[in-house]
């Protein structure tokens, strides 16, 4: 059951960045592409309806570790205090920047709001990376189940830990770099003219940047944690995973030159689930491994919730998330064609 | 208050605060906007479909605001309260992920279709979103609600041999009595709150002249909502879940009234200074024998004063929910007082040539906003020590890893970031109010590219 509630954690959280990670990657294409008000403005309406929406399946995930993995949400979000109230502030400030952008005709009002929106985004894109590094990576959890790291130490990944290593940082910046794209592919979809053409372009150069990185990070991911290695050496069947990555990325690149854009979109969000997947199956049967002394490590045995309450959870969850997807496809539908 | 602990529960306590300015507009909002939408319908009368449009700004401009500062109390759960979160992640999560499950994906996608599809969707299923929007938003609260009622009444648990509290019956969960008195109360004050606002702003709208026929309809509409929710306010929701308290958390009660000493036939005191030293009530002014009355429905009947129990149960800032209490009473006491009189001018048709009670109406809006405010401190001020109440004291469900040094960074940050985010939503509700509701464009009409709050009526 525990690992049942697992799967559905790592599902909630790929649905997160597939679904919020193409309004983070907005807001990049935005900052880097868009080059009038005018533009940014048509970029930012292309998320206006539903990022919203989007954002709520953070809250949900969040939600589901609480009640599935308890001691697993008390020592994750304790032990990640700094980078959480960094999270939370950048979000915020995106809320904001996306909200109050057309509320007033100042001059000076747009700008700051797309700089803002352009800024969290970048920034949320990057931590969120970090924070995958480290779940991979492993943190010096205490025999209580607690931690606390730092932001940064000596930037190396080892002791002393901290949130920031020269690893961590490494997945930051794949996470960017693939969320850029996601974004672009994004907005390739919404929109025409030459906004159109020059972010097809952008995404291409995004596309070369998450090889090179997502290559480079998959490699050193093994030296750093080595329970992946074990996982796949166990269980050869979680080659899937990887390969979906695999498939998604090239998909992205051969569907996007064919203009393709729906399914260069679709094709990039398999590739971000792929590679979720991948650390989520590389780690299990851990959710937070303890880095230096591994029999720390919070697992689906030690950190989930009574029995009783993962099977009522059931009971609530998969109706509830029946609804929600009915939800999010009417407004899809709503909100599909091009944004003027 | 320089330890971890006093810092996470300050931090709380802010972020708390500021957070809860926002959603009992949203939720009395909700509600106002079907009643304006149906009256619409019913009426054919477009006025009333200009007039949601405005009110359809403000709430979407409350709604951003509720996000933003709402999700840091999800997380701070795990982030200051990691040792509570572990004890009884197993029994709140349930209710907090159902929040997340059942309500903020119907709210985050039904507003973005009210505020931008009404070309599109017709008036029906227009009215349709409006009513997810406010199912949603009721819903949502009612977890909220069902969290907190658990951590006030803690019911349909077990706790394991490791300490932590496992759920046992999901149905006592959801069918806590705390909860039903507690929501209904909580609903109905946001009602208030929305009427209180909407009758307000009609008010200002009147006086100055300016789209002075939808301040008619703002003040008759708010006016009409504020006088039935003040009473059920007051009762049978306030009584209901006063004596809630009375039940279970007596020593709190004597708190609420600063009664010290057992009394036969107790008096309820209107004001009063607690004094902590003497242990005593300064100054009282007081009505004999209604406390009694109004906890066990006879004169006589004997309450237990605060000296009956033992010191380390009594909430620890007994002042401020002394004060609290009795702001909220007050301030309800008030509130009532100004609907009744507005409801009764608004039947005789004299509300609109009435500028002082339309003076009154306008100066009132912070009135609520004190009111719901002091009722959420009564109600957490009143748990403590208890976190949960009488399984897990407050001092043992704070995060045992973050320190003060830390805390007191997220909180200067959290202070910081506030304080410009409170600047910003009154500048932006200064300006829709600024430009009425007369602009309100219908579905058909397209606002002008760089002007105004989230695009209306033009979607694509």
């Amino acid at each position: 059951m525990a690992t049942l509630w697992f799967c559905l954690v790592a599902i909630m959280l790929a649905g997160y960045v597939v679904l919020d990670g193409f309004d983070l990657g907005a807001g990049i294409v935005q900052f880097f592409v868009a080059e009038t008000a005018q533009e940014k403005s048509r970029v930012l309406k292309t998320i206006k309806g539903v990022w919203d929406g989007n954002e709520v399946w953070l809250l949900a995930a969040g939600g589901t570790i609480f009640f599935a993995f308890p001691v697993l949400y008390a020592s994750a979000f304790s032990g990640f205090y700094l980078a959480l109230m960094i999270v939370l502030w950048l979000l915020i400030l995106r809320g904001i920047s996306i909200e109050f952008r057309n509320s007033s005709s100042n001059p000076l009002w747009q700008p700051l709001w797309d700089t803002g929106f352009a800024v969290a985004s970048a920034m949320l894109a990057v931590v969120f990376g970090v924070a995958l590094g480290n779940v991979v990576r492993g943190v010096p959890l205490d025999s209580d189940g607690y931690f606390f790291l730092p932001l940064w130490t000596n930037l190396v990944p080892g002791k002393p830990a901290g949130i920031i290593d020269w690893y961590t940082l490494l997945v930051g910046a794949a996470s960017l770099l693939a969320l850029a794209m996601h974004g672009s592919l994004w907005v390739v979809i919404k929109t025409e003219g030459t906004l159109q053409e020059r972010t097809r372009s952008f995404a291409a150069k995004c596309w070369v940047g998450s090889v090179v990185f997502t290559l480079l990070t998959s490699i050193v991911s093994f030296f750093i944690q080595p329970n992946l290695i074990k996982q796949f050496q166990s269980h050869p069947w979680g080659v899937v995973f990887p390969v979906f990555a695999l498939v998604g990325l090239m998909g992205a690149y051969m569907l996007s030159s064919r203009r393709k854009d729906v399914g260069a979109f679709l094709a990039s969000g398999l590739y971000l689930v792929g590679m979720l997947t991948s650390a989520a199956f590389g780690v299990f049967p851990n959710t937070l491994p303890s880095n230096p002394t591994p029999d720390l490590s919070l697992t689906v045995y030690n950190s989930a919730a009574s029995q009783y309450g993962l099977i009522i959870g059931l009971y609530w969850f998969i109706p509830g998330m029946a609804l929600a997807m009915t939800y999010s496809f009417i407004v899809y539908r709503h909100f599909a064609g091009k944004t003027g | 208050m320089n330890s971890a602990l006093g810092i996470d529960r300050l931090q709380f306590a802010f972020t708390i605060t500021f957070h809860y300015i926002f959603p009992p507009l949203t939720i009395g909002l909700a509600l106002l906007i079907v009643v304006l939408k149906t009256l619409a319908l019913w009426k054919r009368d477009e006025s009333y479909n200009r007039a949601a449009r405005f009110w359809a700004r403000i709430f979407s401009i409350n709604f951003a605001m509720g996000v933003v500062t709402g999700i840091p109390m999800e997380f701070q759960f795990g982030t200051n309260w990691a040792a509570f979160s572990k004890t009884a992640g197993g029994v709140i999560g349930q209710t907090l992920a159902m929040e997340g499950v059942f309500t903020f994906f119907l709210e985050s996608s039904f507003l973005g279709l009210f505020l931008y599809g009404e070309k599109r969707l017709g008036p029906i299923l227009h009215w349709g979103s409006a009513f997810l929007l406010f199912l949603g938003s009721w819903l949502s609260g009612f977890f909220i609600i069902a969290t907190n009622a658990w951590m006030q009444h803690p019911v349909g648990y077990v706790t394991g041999s490791n300490g932590q509290i496992a759920l046992d019956s999901f149905t006592r969960l959801l069918l806590n009595p705390w909860l039903f008195w507690q929501y209904w109360h909580n609903m109905i004050a946001a009602v208030v709150l929305a009427s209180f606002v909407m009758a307000g702003l009609g008010a200002f709208y009147v006086l100055a002249k300016k789209s002075a026929e939808y301040g008619a309809i703002f003040v008759r509409v708010g006016v009409i909502a504020g006088v039935a929710s003040t009473l059920l306010m007051i009762f049978p929701t306030g009584d209901g879940q006063g004596r809630m308290v009375a039940q279970n958390q007596p020593v709190t009660l004597a708190a609420f009234e600063g009664l010290f000493e057992t009394t036969k036939g107790a008096p309820i005191v209107f004001v009063g200074q607690p004094d902590m030293d003497q242990l005593r009530l300064d100054n009282p002014i007081e009505v004999p024998k209604v406390l009694s009355l109004l906890t066990y429905k006879r004169w006589n009947a004997e309450v237990k004063g605060l000296k009956e129990f033992p010191r380390n149960t009594w909430p620890d800032n007994i002042p401020l929910l002394y004060y609290s209490y009795h702001i909220m009473v007050g301030l309800g006491t008030i509130m009532v007082a100004i609907m009744a009189l507005s409801a009764f001018f608004l039947w005789r048709g004299r509300l609109r040539t009435t500028p002082a009670l339309l003076w009154i109406l306008m100066l009132s809006i912070p009135l609520p906003y004190i009111a719901t405010m002091a009722g959420w401190l009564t109600a957490e001020l009143g748990r403590q020590p208890w976190l949960i109440y009488g399984i897990m004291r407050t001092m043992h469900g704070a995060s045992p890893r973050v320190s003060a040094g830390n805390g007191v960074f997220s909180l200067l940050g959290f202070m910081g970031i506030y304080m410009l985010l409170g600047v910003l939503f009154l500048f932006v509700v200064a300006r829709e109010i600024a430009r009425g509701p007369e602009i309100a464009e219908g579905p058909n009409s397209s606002a002008p590219e760089n002007y105004g709050a989230p695009a209306r009526g033009e979607n694509q």
